[in-house]
């Protein structure tokens, strides 16, 4: 079981991490969802994994499972279900402002597109950076 | 005669009595509920006077409000309030000592500055402009309130959506860009603070600060590693926040292309990053944690130098005025985290100082940047503001912000951390100098030079978005509390003093909170 869970959790993280670093918000959104989800089972495993138990103390005594991570998950859940939705919107706004989804706003055809704004002064390309 | 007895009779009448600290205790949720109810009030209504209203409004009770509970804290007793009335180590508790009475009332006063200058039209180029700001203003207090690591955690995700927002408001390319790379960022922090906490929480049991610190001073050593690696994972996120090196590489792209009002309000985000790891540092792994002791004074100092130093050369590199007052900032974050670094109360005190100036410096320096980039402005008044705010910067006298770096040179005890210290501080603040008189020397001497900084961008942006005018009012009240801070050094210097020792003293602090009476 624990060892399940650590290397779900792995799994999750790393190829998050490996998601995040490419160039294209898409996929750099896919994986923070997916870092988002091996965090949250992380912190479930925070709090020890017990296997059909209530997160209750009755006065009996006896098992219990630890409420407190799954509150937290629960609230990391709905806060990153909502930083998701909002860089998803912002990914949007992204796409329409400079015409691709990559992160530093570089356009799919960026020298064409520098060398047809840039026509005003001189013919030299400027850099995208420079430009937006 | 009659005014000034008015005057006293009143002021006697605000001193902090008993009376008035049970008050307090019971009003200490109002910096984080206040925000929050205008903020869904000016979501109500569509009428932008009224938005403008509560935004101003809320902000200058914010800055009566915190005015009032700062003597009070002064007193030297911990504020504690529960939420929910339980009893401690079950409720999140909400405190206020000496440290986040400051922080709350600059936080107020930078906030209504910046609030002030949105006016000007900066606030028109979308819808809910006064919400996000009345939002982010309410994590930042909560963050400085709380007393609790997973509070810690949602304050931060509130101020930091908050923040988004602001941000991109007005959604212009550089804009939009700085943007996404901010939010990615700040949401790959978030996940590291949950795994921090995550491994703080399975080791200790508990997330109430004063508890935690209680039980990582009890654990053996190899528990104990759990507890440095989790809070190191935690400097990280902080460092991220507070912009230090290698964790700051966004901030002057997202500084320089936020709307003036928006960058000026963005100089207290930083220092919330700084006032989690000064709490983190005294309290949990401070001096008493046994095998956890001090496990943030020898990274912080490394990071805090080579802040110190990718902020000069950004700041001598660059061409624009916003961004050479973004690398000023990040200057300015590495120069008191270095100070506090000592974990001396010489040098927490000297950094808290500095702190405070800098920050309602930086506020003023980022309106005072985007009006002398304004060309239509008069420019005489401007750049007499331009001279005074690049003085107060650059910490040069006559302004506190010298008596700040006097007081942080002052802290250092004569080893080896001396010579790189006092070669950094002056250092960068020659750098600063030099870059300043660049910089107002071509904005107000040398049009030409000055027109050619980045007229490219300017101009397609402002195809897609007017400049508000912004009135020149806004900084000049903000360099006037600095002035006020400059004559009134000596009572902000000893107020620092008494904050750093009541830092130092964690166990009191801890005590004072886990035994708050009552509850069910």
């Amino acid at each position: 079981m624990n060892l399940l869970l650590a290397s779900a959790i792995a799994v999750l993280i790393g190829s998050g991490a490996y998601l995040v670093l490419r160039a294209r918000l898409f996929t750099v959104l896919l994986g923070l969802m997916l870092v988002g989800y091996g965090v949250n089972l992380f912190l479930l495993a925070m709090g020890r994994v017990r296997v059909e138990v209530p997160p209750i103390i009755t006065d009996a005594g006896g098992p219990y499972a630890d409420p407190l991570p799954q509150a937290l998950v629960l609230t990391a859940i709905v806060i990153g279900f909502g930083m998701t939705a909002f860089l998803l919107a912002l990914a949007v706004r992204s796409r329409s402002v400079f015409g691709s989804d990559h992160v530093d706003g570089l356009t799919d055809a960026t020298d064409s597109a520098s060398a047809s704004d840039s026509t005003s002064a001189s013919a030299v390309p400027v850099s995208p950076q420079a430009l937006s | 005669m009659i005014v000034m007895n008015l005057v006293a009779g009143l002021l006697s009448s605000l001193a902090p009595t008993p009376l008035h600290q049970a008050l307090a205790r019971d009003l200490l949720v109002l910096p984080v509920l206040l925000p929050l109810a205008a903020a869904g009030l000016s979501l109500m209504t569509s009428s932008i006077r009224w938005r403008r209203a509560l935004m101003l409004g809320t902000t200058l009770l914010l800055v009566a409000l915190s005015g009032w509970l700062l003597p009070m804290a002064d007193l030297g007793d911990v504020l504690v309030y529960r939420l929910g009335n339980w009893p401690v180590p079950v409720a999140i508790v909400l405190s206020v000592d000496r440290l986040a009475a400051l922080l709350l009332l600059l936080t107020a006063i930078v906030a209504t500055g910046s609030a002030w200058a949105a006016l000007g039209g900066d606030d028109q180029h979308g819808p809910h402009f006064h919400a996000a700001f009345l939002l982010l203003i309410a994590g930042v207090n909560g963050a400085f309130l709380t007393g609790d690591l997973f509070n810690l955690f949602v304050s931060f995700e509130l101020l930091l959506i908050a923040s988004y927002g602001l941000l991109v408001f007005g959604g212009t390319p550089s804009r939009v860009r700085s943007g996404v790379q901010y939010v990615v960022l700040n949401l790959v922090g978030s996940s590291i603070f949950l795994v921090g906490i995550g491994i703080l929480y399975s080791v200790t049991g508990t997330l109430n600060l004063a508890e935690l610190s209680q039980r990582v001073a009890l654990l053996d050593a190899p528990s104990a590693a759990f507890v440095r690696s989790g809070a190191l994972l935690l400097l990280v996120v902080f460092a991220l926040k507070a912009a230090l090196v290698p964790f700051s590489f966004w901030l002057p792209a997202a500084y320089s292309a936020a709307s003036p009002p928006v960058a000026a309000l963005f100089a207290i985000l930083t220092k919330v990053g700084v006032y989690a790891i000064v709490r983190m540092s005294t309290m949990v792994v401070g001096t008493d944690a046994a095998h956890s002791a001090n496990v943030y004074g020898d990274w912080l100092w490394p990071m805090a130098v080579a802040t110190v130093a990718f902020g000069a050369l950004a700041a001598i590199g660059t061409r624009s005025v916003r961004r050479l007052q973004s690398a000023l900032l990040i200057i300015s974050v590495g120069t008191m985290l270095a100070t506090m670094a000592l974990g001396s109360e010489a040098g927490l005190s000297a950094g808290l100082f500095y702190l405070v100036h800098s920050t309602i410096a930086a506020a003023a320096m980022f309106l005072i940047a985007a009006l002398s980039e304004q060309r239509e402005a008069p420019r005489q008044w401007t750049g007499i503001l331009f001279f005074v705010g690049a003085l107060s910067v650059a910490g040069l006298p006559p302004l506190a912000g010298f008596l700040g770096k006097v007081l942080m040179l002052q802290a250092f005890p004569a080893d080896r951390r001396l010579p790189v210290m006092w070669t950094l501080v002056l250092g960068s603040s020659l750098l600063a100098v030099i870059a300043l008189s660049r910089r107002g020397a071509a904005l107000f001497w040398g049009a030409a030079e000055a027109s050619e900084t980045s007229a490219l961008p300017r101009a397609r942006e402002q195809r897609l978005l007017p400049r508000a005018p912004l009135s020149r009012m806004p900084p000049t009240a903000l360099l006037l509390v600095l002035a006020a801070l400059t004559v009134g050094a000596g009572a902000l210097s000893d107020y620092t003093q008494r904050t750093a020792q009541q830092l130092l003293a964690p166990g009191q602090l801890r005590s004072q909170i886990l035994d708050t009476p009552g509850g069910r």
